[in-house]
């Protein structure tokens, strides 16, 4: 990054984005994108109830307990984290 | 446009940032401290580069004597540019410096000494103090012999009267008049000014120190101080009289090896012990230490610079700390005025040097002249009197010196400072000299060293620029622990004492000292008392964010230090002798108080309160709380029984300052918690109302203010009840020659009428009479303050008792022989009206009043405020239709004056048209107004642009309300007066005439011919220029409205040729107008000759062709989903263009239109444009790569979020980091613009291993 950049407005949008939690970067590796994305997913079942009650359906279980398992979920999406490689 | 648009942004943003900065760090935040973001805002300050400047003159001078022969004295009186930019002279350029701005109560900071370090009880644990070490005891000791001594002169001084008294009461014999003398000149005001100071302590340690020093030499050439103003002495009193010069000589050794002396460490421990001073004692200072001395300031006799020198002097075990006297006197006495004068006299002398013979050869012809010897009797005038260096310095002989030669040092010229550090000027010197000499530093000790490090960073953060301000700035906060709290602010907090700093210079230097002490954080505590010292006086700086910035660094040092360490610093000078002193320290202990909270310092304020060694530490306990009040505004409501508790007594305090300030207490406390809170003050509502009996003067002044404050606190019952109560005296202090306690009867007054409870029959029976004989007397118009509180007050009657009344009292007076007093009518009148309207006024008030109103307005001499006019409006606006029998004989005066010598009067009247255009137009006076118009087209001529821009105005309000059709002058005659008022460059011309033109546009067009439209666009085009913004709006909306008259057309070709002019501005605004006219005549009249203009090969034209369409795709909005086919292929065009600006514009087009059309089917075609913004997300170029990202989340509107997120996905896990970077930044923008529906687009992703990546719950069917 050139210095001239360093106080423009783009460098600020990044500054602004990165204070999302769920936004990324480039060091970010496929298991922290796609646990973004599973609460992601889990907070929008939640979040629609018709959703909520086509899964309830689906899965033969009352509504309540579907919203608790997606919540449950949320806690560690993936599992736990991949060894790393490179160290 | 849009340049400026993100320009502006970015400085607003900026500016906001910096404003929380400094307005909002009472908590630390490492975003603000440890960040970059606060550095951005230190402006820089002009280097002073003035020789330079000098030098240029100089030369060009050498040059223009070749070859010109003109007289020298002709072009020495031309104006030369590089001196006029030498503002050393103090002379051209408005002082920055804070000094020439101060009051000499303000300047009173200056004679505050920076104590000694003090003693931390936290760091020391149990461990008693190093004798050495000033304690909590010591100050409070000092204090209390400072109080002693003051009593005692305050007596010495009484008896001498009482004494000059009693032989003037023998008679006869010439009287001294003490007042007299000490009022003439500078040094006596400037002794006044120098308080007692801890410098004269040590010499002064007997119980009755001053009949030893003053009273044994009553010598006339001392009277002046001997007068004794009470603790008015100083240093400069002890001129040395022979006797005294022996004692000082009597103890040379003494004076060089200071530390040594016994007599300093003893006068630490045992205060009492030398009753009678030894002849030691005796030993003038000014023999001891030369150096401190040296910097002596031009302030004639306080020497702050003298008073805090940084270093550890004899007797300074209690006085200063100076880490090396030997550094600072390196440039001797010299003062920055002294050194102006220097510079100036150099300046003189070179100019008045003589002529050498070859300038004089080339100045005369050859021939004719013939060279004579001089006379033997010439003598060159070398007058001494105009070398103003010959005398040291102007403040006398205690200064002097002989200075100390230093041959590493070049006196006069600034000389380049080594190693990369800013220019210094030579007020500098006494601080950084020492910069200055080329030692090795090698041969430094680590101390020194250190010592150096740090000036050199302070100088920069002075002096530098920004860039050097900012590395030294961080270098300083960075190894702040490192460089220890004592060596940091025994270099700082002198700077902050320097006589000649500008406001700049503090304002960084006070930044330093907030940065350093969020660093050094306890280990600031020895240094709590100097720093207070200099900071307190920002407190009462005049400058509100110097104000500030003190409380920010007063709050930040008390979270720092910590309650404990903030009292034991701020005791003794609670009850210090010098007001100054205490004022400030009352609101440095407000500050600590809103900053660790109320209820710690409660215990405090209430010990401090019931003081009863002295009145002054109740008083300024007391003023404590009023400061609270006043900082910390209703946030004392919690507190606010306690703090009325606390100062409750001091209503009955024998000390009649405590009293007052007491009351004034309670009445800023009822202020601030108004409308609330009325029970706390249950207490003090006996004595207050039994004081205001009792008292007279200034007591009675301040009990009337908290009553008055009080008062609307209260139910409606009890504040009817307790306004009569105070009414009485308020009506028997009417008649008070005090102007003050004027001022508060005024406000009492307004402040009891304009609660509830208090009945307007009462008003009107009981105060009105009184009010009227007392207040509406022409003396009270004279005084600007007076003035405004009496109309506020009878503007708050007449709500509670109605127009008639009050205007029936006053109307006769709008005839009065006094001119501020009729404006003072005129000026109630109108507010009175305008709040109340004039349905009470019945046919004789009205009748009266416009008689008045028309004397006043005729009569009237000046009237740069406009009252007047706006009271002659608000009058006649408010009568309305009453005012009809009225107008004929007001159109007369208006008519009149128009046609008046001054040009004042006549634009004032024109400025009335425009008010009461309105109110004859109710009145069906259309006829008249038609003959005013006619009247006002013949003044068109007018050349006063002032005056011309009214009339103009009053034009408009004249068509504006008679409509088009029946205007006269026909509009088909007024338009072609207007064209060539358009090219009047005065922007109150410019304004009104646009107006006009652009309402007769607007709704008259049809009037005047096509070829005369035309001929104003050109002249329209000219008015893009100016500068208010307000202009080039109305200019653009005017082409709309014009071509909307005579077709889009031939305006839009006026317009496309004017693309191609050079002028930035012109061309932005050129663009808008064909926006404009696209939305009023249809994008479909206006695209194809736009997009054939792209055709044209130029730059600008091109991209003024793609701003219009941004702009008109912004101003149609969804009507673009007509044309948007239309533009594609020339959008394509533009977007793989070379030139950057090219892409940037018609990204932004893009942008509009996709926001234009979101949702309406155009899918395809946005589709295809994403295709060619996508590519130039890899610009670096910040407005193209913004306008291209505003591009995408404009698709990402229109589109949608998942298609954008396909194009995304390609580029997440590129690897290449700087292609990532671009990806993940336009994911995270489309992540926060839509992450909801982004959860249905995710790519579906395999599990690994023990992860689970997919989500079955989507694959889910029923």
């Amino acid at each position: 990054m050139q210095a001239s950049d360093r106080f423009n407005i783009n460098s600020q949008l990044e500054h602004l984005q990165a204070k999302y939690v769920g936004t990324g970067h480039a060091d970010l590796n496929r298991f922290e994108w796609a646990v973004n994305i599973q609460r992601d997913s889990f907070a929008s079942y939640i979040g629609h109830y018709p959703m909520l009650a086509y899964f309830a359906i689906a899965e033969n279980e009352s509504i309540g307990r579907e919203r608790y398992n997606f919540m449950q979920k949320m806690l560690l999406p993936c599992g736990l984290p991949p060894e790393r490689e490179d160290d | 446009m849009e340049d400026d648009e993100i320009a502006k942004t970015q400085e607003e943003r900026k500016r906001m940032q910096q404003e929380i900065a400094t307005l909002d760090s009472v908590t630390y935040d490492r975003d603000l401290y440890g960040g970059t973001d606060r550095d951005a805002y230190v402006t820089s300050i002009p280097v002073n580069d003035e020789d330079d400047a000098n030098n240029d003159s100089m030369n060009s001078e050498v040059v223009r004597k070749l070859s010109y022969t003109a007289p020298k004295n002709v072009y020495d009186n031309l104006p030369r540019g590089g001196a006029d930019e030498d503002n050393s002279s103090g002379f051209l350029n408005p002082s920055r410096k804070i000094i020439d701005r101060e009051d000499d109560y303000r300047r009173r900071r200056l004679n505050r000494v920076l104590s000694p370090d003090r003693h931390d009880a936290f760091a020391a644990g149990e461990k008693t103090p190093d004798p050495s070490v000033r304690t909590y005891a010591d100050a409070m000791r000092q204090q209390a012999l400072e109080r002693e001594e003051e009593e005692t002169l305050k007596a010495i001084a009484k008896k001498k009267k009482e004494e000059e008294e009693a032989a003037k009461a023998e008679g006869g014999n010439k009287r001294r008049n003490r007042w007299d003398q000490s009022q003439d000149g500078e040094a006596a005001a400037a002794k006044k000014a120098k308080a007692t100071s801890d410098w004269d302590l040590p010499d002064a340690p007997a119980p009755a120190p001053g009949i030893g020093r003053w009273d044994a030499t009553p010598t006339p050439g001392r009277v002046s101080d001997a007068s004794l103003s009470a603790g008015r002495r100083n240093r400069w009193d002890e001129t040395p009289t022979p006797g005294r010069s022996a004692d000082a000589d009597a103890t040379p050794v003494g004076g060089a090896t200071p530390g040594a002396t016994p007599a300093g460490m003893a006068w630490d421990a045992t205060p009492k012990g030398l009753a009678t001073p030894t002849p030691k004692r005796q030993r003038s200072r000014w023999d001891e230490t030369p150096a401190t001395m040296g910097s002596a300031t031009p302030m004639a006799g306080a020497t702050p610079a003298a008073a805090y020198t940084p270093g550890v002097t004899p007797v300074g075990a209690i006085d200063v700390a100076t880490p090396t006297p030997s550094a600072i006197n390196l440039r001797g006495a010299i003062t920055p005025e002294q050194y102006n004068l220097l510079r100036w006299e150099k300046d003189i002398e070179e100019r008045n040097r003589p002529l050498t013979d070859e300038e004089l050869d080339t100045m005369f012809p050859l021939e004719g002249y013939k060279i004579l010897d001089p006379p033997a009797s010439y003598v060159p005038i070398r007058t001494p009197a105009r070398k103003l260096l010959a005398t040291p310095t102007p403040l006398g002989t205690p200064l002097y010196q002989i200075p100390e030669e230093n041959r590493g040092q070049q006196f006069d010229v600034p000389k380049e400072a080594p190693g990369g550090l800013p220019f210094m000027k030579p007020e500098d010197y006494q601080y950084f000299g020492a910069l200055l000499n080329e030692d090795e530093e090698e041969e430094l000790s680590p101390d020194e060293q250190k010592e150096r490090k740090i000036m050199k960073l302070l100088l920069k953060v002075k002096n530098g620029t920004p860039p050097q301000r900012k590395t030294a700035l961080r270098q300083l906060t960075d190894k702040a622990r490192e460089f220890g709290a004592g060596p940091l602010f025994n270099r700082i907090l002198p700077l902050l004492m320097q006589p000649t700093l500008e406001d700049q210079e503090r304002h960084l230097l006070v930044k330093v000292i907030d940065r350093v002490l969020y660093k050094l954080d306890e280990l600031v505590r020895p240094y709590v008392h100097k720093i207070l010292v200099v900071i307190e006086p920002l407190l009462i700086d005049e400058d509100y964010y110097a104000r500030v910035e003190g409380r920010e660094i007063i709050s930040n040092l008390s979270k720092a230090a910590g309650l404990a360490t903030m009292i034991a610093a701020m005791r003794p000078d609670i009850d210090n002798i010098d007001e100054y002193v205490r004022n400030t320290t009352a609101r440095a202990f407000s500050v600590v108080a809103s900053a660790l909270g109320i209820p710690a310092l409660l215990p405090f304020l209430k010990a401090v309160c019931q003081s009863k060694k002295s009145w002054q530490a109740r008083h300024t306990g007391i003023k404590i709380v009023q400061q609270i009040a006043i900082l910390i505004g209703c946030a004392v409501l919690p507190h606010l029984r306690s703090l009325v508790e606390i100062i409750e007594h001091g209503l009955n305090d024998e000390n009649q300052k405590v009293r007052t300030i007491t009351a004034l207490s309670l009445a800023a406390l009822a202020e601030a918690a108004a409308p609330y809170g009325i029970e706390s003050f249950d207490s003090v509502l006996k004595p207050l109302w039994k004081g205001i009996r009792s008292h007279r003067g200034k007591v009675l002044a301040a009990f009337l203010k908290a009553i008055g404050f009080i008062i609307p606190l209260m139910d409606a019952v009890y504040a009817s009840y307790y306004t009569k109560e105070v009414m009485v005296i308020l009506i028997r202090e009417f008649q008070s020659p005090d102007e003050e306690m004027k001022k508060i009867v005024l406000k009492v007054v307004k402040q009891c009428v304009s609660t509830e409870g208090v009945e307007a029959d009462y008003i009107r029976s009981d105060i009105l009479p009184e009010f009227f004989r007392n207040f509406w007397v022409r003396r009270m118009a004279l005084d600007r303050r007076n003035y405004k509180q009496l109309v506020e007050t009878t503007v708050e009657i007449a709500n509670k008792v109605g127009v008639a009344d009050i205007v029936g009292r006053i109307v006769e007076d709008l005839k009065d022989e006094s001119e501020p007093y009729r404006r003072m009518v005129m000026e109630t009148i109108e507010k009175v009206v305008a709040n109340l309207g004039a349905s009470d006024i019945d046919a004789r008030l009205e009748e009266l009043l416009i008689d008045g109103i028309l004397y006043a307005f005729q009569e009237q001499t000046s009237d740069d405020a406009n009252v007047m006019l706006n009271g002659f409006g608000a009058v006649v606006n408010s009568l309305g239709q009453r005012v009809k029998p009225y107008l004929p004989q007001i159109c007369g005066t208006i008519k009149w004056r128009l046609n008046n010598k001054s040009a004042k009067v006549r634009q004032q009247a024109a400025d009335l048209i425009s008010r009461i255009a309105v109110v004859m137009k109710q009145c069906q006076e259309e006829q008249l107004m038609g003959h005013l118009g006619v009247v006002l087209y013949e003044y068109l001529g007018e050349e006063y642009p002032e005056v011309l821009g009214s009339i103009l105005g009053a034009l408009k309000a004249i068509v504006n309300v008679i409509g088009m059709t029946k205007m006269t002058p026909p509009i088909k005659d007024l338009l072609p007066r207007l064209t060539p008022i358009l090219k009047n460059r005065h922007e109150k011309v410019q304004e009104n005439c646009i107006d006009l033109v652009g309402r007769i546009a607007d709704r008259g067009a049809e009037f005047v011919p096509a070829r005369e439209w035309m001929r104003i666009c050109f002249e329209l085009l000219e008015m893009l220029k100016a500068h208010k913004k307000g202009i080039r709006r109305a200019t653009v909306n005017t082409f709309g409205y014009i071509a909307k008259a005579i077709g889009p057309q031939d305006v839009l070709a006026t317009l496309l040729n004017n693309l191609k002019v050079q002028e930035r501005q012109n061309r932005v605004c050129t663009t808008v107008a064909i926006a404009i006219v696209a939305e009023t005549c249809s994008p479909f009249t206006v695209l194809p000759a736009l997009m054939n203009e792209y055709r044209v090969p130029e730059l600008n034209v091109q991209n003024g062709v793609l701003k219009s369409l941004s702009f008109l795709f912004e101003y149609i909005g969804e009507m673009g989903k007509d044309y948007i086919y239309a533009v594609t292929p020339l959008l394509e065009d533009a977007l793989m263009d070379r030139d950057l600006v090219h892409r940037q514009t018609a990204a932004s087009a893009v942008k509009h239109m996709a926001l234009g059309v979101a949702g309406l089917g155009c899918e395809d075609a946005l589709i295809h444009l994403l295709n060619y913004v996508w590519p130039n997300i890899f610009e670096t170029s910040p407005h193209v790569i913004n306008a291209v990202m505003e591009a995408i989340e404009g698709m990402r509107v229109a589109l949608g979020a998942a298609v954008v997120l396909n194009y995304c996905l390609q580029g997440l896990f590129h690897p290449a980091r700087k292609v990532r970077e671009v990806y993940w930044k336009i994911y995270n923008s489309l992540y926060i613009g839509a992450q909801d529906a982004l959860v249905a687009a995710y790519p579906t992703l395999d599990d690994e291993h023990n992860n689970i990546y997919s989500r079955p719950e989507l694959v889910m069917f029923i």
